[in-house]
């Protein structure tokens, strides 16, 4: 099962980066977002910082999203898919293969660049601390929530915007407590309470979110 | 029930003897919704006293209240359903669920539209982003994401199953997404919005609430019922049953 885990893992990396392409833009997607709304609201410091939180956070789960089309679809089209299905291995592995990779390739870059943007909106250095935390915690909620999206919308037709329909209203607890944990501590009440909600959100996905997402799968190649 | 002579459960679960018994029923709830309905608005309007601080805006609760309960319930009924279509394999359990979602969906929306209109006078402004509403607008996003997913699939089984799997996610994650709205609204703005704080309610009122509330379950069960009947001629149109039936009809 472990060398089933590492195969996907290894083959969606190495795949991913041949074609690096598509990694890059899900990231620059993310800093021009992010990069717009000081142009939309205003330059000025004070409310930049209080907004920094909810825009960066709304700008990774936009990211995060826009990235799904890329987990199931390729494979589905050229075949992989149904080879992985009829595979001795159990789905969930599979399943669980391919949101790690997508996870390091969509959640993992952005974790590394928000601090760079949090500078731009003036957040201070403990901030950008907890920001980084929440990201790392938070981003594997939005893969594995994101995969039961993606299988269930696979092949469907305007599936881009149906999982986009599909995906966010569930990615709401992430967002608030992703945000509400800078959030509070630029408000000096500490972030220990919202971090471990969204530890227990990844642990409860964890365990869920690869089984429903394998249920799906089944369905959609049935 | 069934040809044996034996009653047997299973047997309405197949369309073709459900559709019978959902024309007889359906007739019988919808005149018990509207009875209920009627007698309930008559208590709400004319029976139950003014609030003494809200004055006669209050009285649009009589329909917020009971239409926002019936809003969650349908959406765990569906959840029900889907469930137990995914299990036992029932094509009816799927076109059950199938045919609650617009209902949920619209009293969801009733819930909203009766809620901004009791805040505006109540609270001064059109919407609030309070928890309760809130929640019952990711709440309306998600009927409104089963319906496009089921829509935006050609193939009637995998449409099923996949809306299925999406209300049974949905059902777990309604509570968490209930309980972090509620947490976010108190961080935020803390509670100076709450209906749980309202003073012990005059019995009339609450009589008349939950009559309201059984008329909306008996108008749920009797749209869902005709909602039903349709899906099961459409999905069934290729049987010598429909054509039978149809052709009874012209």
């Amino acid at each position: 099962m472990i060398r089933a885990l590492g195969w996907v893992l290894r083959r969606d990396l190495l795949l991913a980066f041949r074609r690096r392409g598509d990694v890059v833009n899900a990231l620059v997607f993310f800093v021009i977002v992010v990069s717009l709304f000081p142009l939309g609201v205003g330059p000025e410091a004070s409310q930049l910082r209080n907004m920094a939180p909810g825009v960066l956070w709304v700008a990774a789960l936009l990211a995060c999203m826009l990235s799904l089309a890329r987990l199931y679809a390729p494979d589905h089209q050229d075949g992989t898919l149904e080879q992985m299905l009829l595979a001795g291995e159990p789905l969930v592995v599979l399943v669980m293969g391919k949101v790690i990779s997508h996870w390091l390739m969509s959640g993992l870059p952005l974790v590394l660049i928000a601090p760079l943007l949090g500078l731009q909106f003036d957040l201070p250095g403990d901030a950008l601390a907890v920001l980084c935390v929440s990201l790392l915690i938070g981003t594997p909620v939005l893969s594995l929530i994101g995969a039961v999206g993606a299988a269930l919308t696979l092949g469907v037709r305007g599936s881009g915007v149906l999982v986009a329909l599909l995906v966010l209203p569930l990615y709401v607890p992430v967002l608030i407590f992703g945000a509400g944990s800078v959030g509070a501590v630029a408000s000096g009440t500490g972030a220990e309470a919202h971090l471990m909600l969204l530890g227990g959100f990844l642990a409860l996905s964890l365990v869920l979110a690869p089984w429903a997402s394998a249920a799906a799968l089944r369905i959609a190649m049935e | 029930m069934s040809k044996s002579g034996r009653f047997s459960w299973f047997y309405f679960s197949s369309p073709q003897s459900f559709y019978p018994l959902a024309g007889t029923l359906q007739p019988w709830f919808a005149a018990l919704a509207v009875i209920l309905c009627a007698v309930g608005l008559y208590i709400s309007f004319f029976v139950a006293p003014t609030d003494a601080q809200q004055g006669e805006s209050y009285r649009i609760i009589f329909i917020h209240v009971p239409a926002a309960w019936m809003s969650m319930f349908l959406y765990l009924v569906m959840g029900f359903w889907s469930g137990v279509g995914l299990v036992f394999n029932t094509r009816l359990s799927s076109m059950v669920a199938t045919a609650l979602a617009p209902t949920g969906a619209l009293f969801t929306f009733i819930a909203l539209w009766t809620g901004a209109l009791w805040g505006k006078p109540t609270w001064g402004t059109w919407w609030v982003w309070d928890a309760r509403l809130t929640s019952e607008l990711i709440l309306l996003f998600l009927y409104i994401g089963f319906m496009a997913l089921q829509a935006a699939i050609d193939d009637q089984r995998r449409a099923d199953k996949a809306g299925a799997v999406l209300a049974l996610v949905g059902v777990i994650n309604v509570p968490i997404i209930y309980f972090s709205v509620k947490w976010w609204s108190t961080l935020h703005q803390g509670a100076s919005v709450s209906m749980t704080g309202a003073p012990t309610m005059a019995k009339t009122m609450l009589l008349g609430m939950l009559i309201m509330a059984l008329g909306f379950w008996m108008y749920s069960i009797a749209a869902t019922l005709a909602r039903v009947r349709c899906v099961i001629l459409e999905r069934e149109r290729h049987t010598d049953w429909v054509a039978a039936e149809i052709g009874a009809q012209t």
